[in-house]
């Protein structure tokens, strides 16, 4: 049987912010004005139609919640922790640079905001909620959680919802995070597993909460049982700016065998699989797209792209709710993708 | 942001929403805010004139409006102040939430309206008021 892989790491989902000086990823806005940008990264895979998503919550330390959203292209099964070195060693193999719990069923305490809660769920320090809901309503219901989003969280989170309604929040408990003896840095690595059959990567929300001036730095990894195409496409090896390109190949055996050696990660073949890293430095007002992936030979979808958006009373179905951050094609697909934004901090 | 053209803004501004405001004396304006941008951007209104400005908050974040030069506009975005609703053409708008606060515009010249949640300002919450 063919084996299909799709794995997907991105740093710095969904920023949403904080009221404390402190947040998991992304951005944070201090009660001065200044954003923190810390790193999170995610690795998601694709194996016999269902995506595993892999990310990681890094603890920034604060004396109240803080954490972040993250949209979803379907709904999770399973939520756990995963392997501690499968992003760093992606990393590694590129240049000189995570993730357990049961399911619970979600709660009605999302009602007044129109939002329905798919599950929560505990890893460590971290409080996981899956939610479903249009882009006013999860604004609503995270703004009643305690998040304090940045002004360009209204329009990113409608050009998400528009596409997938589904969105995953991750908080730090402070009080578990102390109990646990986290330390600033320290990172939460999660695991998500989603059936789903069209995979793309959001990449608009890395510019969350940053001046259209700033620099948006990413790194993503992406492995597949053949050569994928990508929308937009990347720009050739050693370009200074932009999406690059930087290595497509078969992917090496040695890297293969190490990410299949990490926790929960056996998923991933022991051969056969396609290599590409993409290096994104890009401004921020011009990071107005995601990536769409296709790895059955076809096009990629302009709409999986965010080049194009469904109508505003199209809500998206379940059967499309793939929106946000992958889309995955059907049945032979194999991507392996990992982004990891770099750590950076900007002071406004 | 979104601009609202000449017309469309002197047509707000001068009549199009004239019988909601909150005394005979005064004539109201319109703010929407939507996406984290006023709609519209630019206004104009008659020295002398009370204006009562209705602010529809449409985004599901909060949001705040304040009328007032650049030096008042300064002060808001290195302030503190949590919640606004006392001062004559300063109100915060909850998420989802429509406030009114009303203005007299004393001398012809330009005023600004701008937000000063942290970020907003920067963001582009911000519009130009023409006062003739």
């Amino acid at each position: 049987m063919r084996r299909a892989l799709l794995c997907l790491s991105l740093s710095a989902l969904f920023v949403m912010g904080i009221a404390a000086p402190a947040l998991a990823c992304g951005g944070l806005v201090n009660p001065n004005g200044t954003v923190s940008l810390l790193r999170t990264s995610t690795f998601v895979g694709y194996f016999d139609g269902v995506e595993h998503y892999v990310t990681s919550f890094e603890f920034a330390g604060g004396g109240e919640k803080f954490g972040s959203i993250v949209p979803l292209p379907g709904v999770p099964t399973d939520v756990k922790r995963a392997g501690d070195w499968t992003l760093q060693r992606l990393a590694e193999e590129v240049a000189p640079p995570v993730f357990e719990a049961a399911l619970a069923d979600g709660d009605e305490r999302a009602a007044a905001s129109g939002v329905e809660v798919i599950l929560e769920t505990k890893i460590d320090a971290l409080d996981i909620t899956i939610v479903k809901g249009g882009g006013d309503s999860v604004g609503r219901w995270a703004k009643e959680e305690g998040f304090a989003l940045t002004p360009d969280a209204p329009e990113i989170l409608d050009f998400y919802a528009r596409r997938s309604p589904y969105f995953m929040a991750a908080s730090f408990d402070v009080g578990r995070a102390e109990d646990l003896e986290q330390s600033i840095g320290d990172g939460t690595p999660i695991h998500l597993t989603i059936p789903t059959d069209r995979p793309w990567v959001p990449l608009r929300i890395l510019s969350l909460g940053r001046k259209p001036q700033a620099t948006v730095s990413a790194d993503v990894f992406l492995l597949t049982d053949r050569a994928p195409t990508l929308l937009p496409a990347p720009k050739p090896k050693d370009t200074p700016r932009g999406m690059v390109l930087e290595r497509s190949e078969e992917a090496p055996s040695l890297l293969l065998t190490d990410l299949r050696g990490d926790k929960g990660m056996d998923w991933i073949p022991p051969a056969d699989a396609w290599f590409t890293y993409l290096r994104i430095d890009k401004r921020a007002g011009k990071l107005v797209h995601d990536l769409a992936v296709s790895v059955n030979g076809g096009e990629p979808n302009w709409r999986d792209a965010g080049y194009v958006l469904p109508p505003v009373d199209e809500a998206p179905s379940d059967e499309s709710l793939l929106g946000t951050l992958f889309i995955v094609a059907a049945g032979t697909a194999a991507v392996g993708l990992l982004i990891r934004r770099k750590v950076r901090s900007v002071a406004r | 942001m979104k601009r609202v053209w000449l017309p469309l803004a002197c047509l707000v501004a001068f009549g199009a929403c004239g019988s909601a405001g909150a005394s005979t004396d005064e004539r109201t304006i319109t703010i929407e805010i939507e996406h984290s941008a006023f709609i519209p951007t630019d206004v104009y209104v008659r020295s002398g004139e009370r204006v009562r400005f209705v602010v529809v908050n449409n985004d599901p974040i909060d949001h705040e409006f304040i009328v007032g030069d650049e030096h008042i506009q300064l002060i808001h975005e290195e302030g503190t102040e949590r919640h606004h609703g006392a001062r004559d053409g300063e109100i915060s708008v909850p998420a989802g939430a429509t406030r009114a606060t009303s203005y007299t515009f004393e001398e012809a010249g330009r005023l600004l309206y701008g937000c000063h949640l942290p970020l907003h300002y920067d963001y582009g919450m911000r519009g130009d008021i023409t006062i003739r």
